[in-house]
């Protein structure tokens, strides 16, 4: 059996970080209960995988009074566009530091805070969907996550209500005695529109962390939401993110993800696509270097009828880095006209890196449209030379071919700030 | 100082097997030599060479750009130092415009610095690329992704143009183009005729040498030059073809491995 033998976390710690941040006695049982469910569960079974080989010693402890005073570092500040950021929420290892939602989004009904808080002001919503779209007892690392996860954040936007400017979240880890397990809970009410962007980074850490994450996202019928991510954490950090979106009739969901970190980091980003109509678009690209194992999965569960799936996935293994690359379009039956496409391309600019692209159909209705491509390959040399024949040294030439190879992902995304603030960091991977 | 490009003895092979035999050539600033010959001579393995393709290897002799060796150079060096070979095949990037990288290629010319401004840069890439006859909407499109034949020759020539070389090296540039486009090519090349620079025209019909008149005409059999002349031996050889050479020198197969034992 494929578990943790030894679970990380201890029902006492919990029960004391549940009465130190004052909890609703529900949540502090749902804790509870899924600490239990993780003594049973086993860990998710991963393409190609192994994931118990992963380093998962390190959860932190849930009720160490983590680093989360003194001033923000200045990376983490210059990552705030400070004209837009009226409404932000700042977790630091694992407590909130900074929560304000402008004035005029308060007005018009809009919640955003982070999710602890809003389980204590804003229960009766959060009990309604927290765990609905992610449950605790898929599997171990998610019924784990359920018992220890803090900070986060929940937005809640209501019925008819379009938010313009982007909403700003940061997680920062720099303290690894404490559980840094964010927990996003969104809510995109009856034809309501928002855009959210995340950024999760980490400072000098101490020891080796590992970082459990869950994204819940629901969009109700006719609401639109963008949602980005950029996860940039240090070697030490291993990462698991589980990324998910319910989508009603007409619902629409994107997702945009930079996945950059530095250690090892798994990922699984699902669009469920339940309602008619409803739309699903995701862009994903990745950077691996060093000795790094990724393992990222972009899925679109199809049961609506003409509900619509694209995915693009672009990754580039330098060094020693190994990525596993899955897409899966999964259309149940009775889901008529549904259409999903998905490209996964990894590129790899060392003999030592590797590079898997695994596209995957699962279709169980015969009215539908469905397409893949995947590749894998290395930097062609003929184009190298090319390029050094203009002059352009073999370096340069290398890092246009790389930016033309991510482009057709990196020049859709529709918020600058996150296109330029994708590209330094490509860069910085690449330049390491 | 004027231009002077010398090539001697120059060996070359490719995965083991001997093309070049043993080249000599010098170009200086203000002529035009065309190397002609059958396919299979060896001409196309002149120009990689001199480019140095990661392919081809050189196993003996030298090449000086104003007495700089070039063979010691890597091939972005000898771009650098002033070569530049349009070529017969050119690759297509996909995700690069046309425009990036015309500008990174002039600023890597340029040097760290000395980079050109946008604004100019613009300016030149548009004015240059209306002499070419080429649509605007190139200067945004990946570089030469989806180009037909002839749309590649002419970014080939937006290159040279851009890049103000003292060596020009044009690696069968006529191949796939119809009239209207060999006729702005050849403008294109005739533009850049001056007195810095020297061209080596590479080619086996003699029709774009109605356009781009040489000064010196080379013909290239079995991996060697086997004979020189003014631009009347390209009438001859536009006249008559390439056998009364062959006759004259004893080859009965022009390729390269064929040669009989001397």
């Amino acid at each position: 059996m494929t578990t943790l033998t030894v679970l990380p976390v201890e029902a006492s710690a919990l029960n004391a970080f549940s009465e130190q941040s004052s909890e609703p006695a529900w949540l502090a049982e749902r804790r509870l209960k899924a600490l239990e469910l993780a003594g049973q569960l086993e860990l998710p079974r991963l393409e190609k995988m192994k994931l118990e080989r992963w380093n998962l010693q390190n959860f932190g402890s849930p009720a160490a009074a983590g680093q989360t005073g003194g001033e923000l570092p200045e990376n983490v500040l210059a990552l705030v566009d400070s004209s837009k950021s009226e409404s932000l929420v700042v977790q630091r290892n694992n407590g909130t530091v900074i929560s304000r939602l402008s004035a005029e989004l308060a007005a018009k009904g809009v919640i955003f805070t982070d999710l602890q808080t809003a389980a204590k002001e804003h229960g009766d919503l959060v009990q309604q969907y927290l765990s609905t779209v992610v449950p605790a007892e898929e599997n171990q690392l998610t019924a784990l996550h359920n018992a220890v996860w803090n900070g986060g954040v929940f937005l809640y936007v209501p019925r008819n209500v379009e938010v313009e400017v982007p909403l700003q979240a940061l997680f920062l880890v720099d303290d690894a005695k404490a559980t840094f397990a964010p927990h996003v809970l969104v809510v995109a009410d009856t034809n309501s529109r928002v855009t959210y962007v995340d950024n999760y980074l980490s400072g000098e850490l101490d020891s080796e962390l590992v970082h459990t994450g869950i994204v819940e996202v629901v969009v109700k019928a006719g609401a639109k939401v963008q949602y980005a991510t950029v996860h940039h954490l240090s070697g030490r950090v291993t990462d698991l993110t589980y990324r998910r979106a319910v989508v009603d009739n007409d619902g629409s969901i994107e997702w945009i993800v930079g996945e950059m970190n530095n250690g090892d980091s798994m990922s699984d980003t699902n669009s469920i696509l339940k309602g008619n109509g409803s739309l699903s678009d995701a862009k994903v690209i990745a950077v691996g270097s060093g000795s790094q194992r990724l393992n990222f999965s972009t899925r679109a569960t199809h049961f609506g009828k003409s509900s619509e799936s694209q995915m693009i996935t672009r990754a580039v293994m330098r060094e020693e880095a190994t990525a596993i690359i899955n897409g899966i379009t999964k259309i149940e039956h009775g889901a008529t006209k549904a259409n999903g496409e998905q490209t996964e391309k990894v590129l790899m600019l060392s003999p030592k890196a590797r590079g898997d692209a695994n596209p995957i159909l699962l279709i169980d209705e015969d009215d539908v449209k469905a397409g893949h491509a995947a590749s894998v390959g290395q930097v062609n040399l003929e184009q190298i030379y090319y390029l050094m024949s203009r002059g352009i040294s073999r370096e340069q030439a290398e890092r246009l071919i790389i930016y033309g190879f991510l482009a057709p992902v990196v020049s859709d995304i529709p918020l600058e700030q996150l296109q330029n603030q994708l590209q330094a960091l490509v860069e910085r991977k690449l330049g390491q | 100082m004027s231009t002077k490009f010398v090539i001697e003895e120059l060996k070359a092979a490719i995965e083991g097997k001997e093309i070049l035999k043993g080249i000599n050539l010098e170009i200086k600033g203000g002529e035009i030599h065309a190397i002609m010959g059958p396919n299979g001579t060896g001409k196309s393995t002149l120009a990689s060479a001199l480019m140095g393709h990661p392919k081809y290897e050189v196993t003996d002799g030298s090449v000086t750009l104003d007495g700089e060796d070039l063979l010691e150079m890597a091939v972005d060096e000898r771009a650098r130092a002033g070569l530049f070979l349009a070529m017969q095949y050119p690759s297509e990037i996909a995700g690069v415009t046309n425009s990036d990288f015309l500008r990174s290629a002039m600023n890597a010319r340029r040097g760290e610095g000395n980079e050109i401004s946008l604004i100019k840069f613009i300016r030149q890439m548009e004015s240059k690329m209306k002499e070419l006859e080429m649509n605007p909407e190139f200067a945004h499109r990946y570089l030469n992704e989806g180009f037909s034949g002839g749309e590649k020759k002419r970014n080939e020539i937006l290159q040279m143009m851009v890049l103000d070389p003292k060596i020009v090296v044009l690696d069968e540039i006529d191949s796939g183009l119809d009239i209207d486009a060999l006729r702005i090519v050849a403008e294109g090349v005739n533009s850049m005729r001056s007195e810095e620079r020297g061209f080596l025209v590479i080619t086996h019909y003699q029709r774009l040498l109605n356009y781009i008149k040489p000064d010196f005409v080379h013909v290239m059999m079995q991996g060697r030059i086997v004979k020189s002349g003014g631009p009347e031996l390209a009438e001859r050889l536009e006249k008559d073809g390439y056998d009364w050479i062959k006759e004259e020198l004893g080859i009965v197969d022009e390729t390269v491995g064929q040669e009989q034992e001397a």
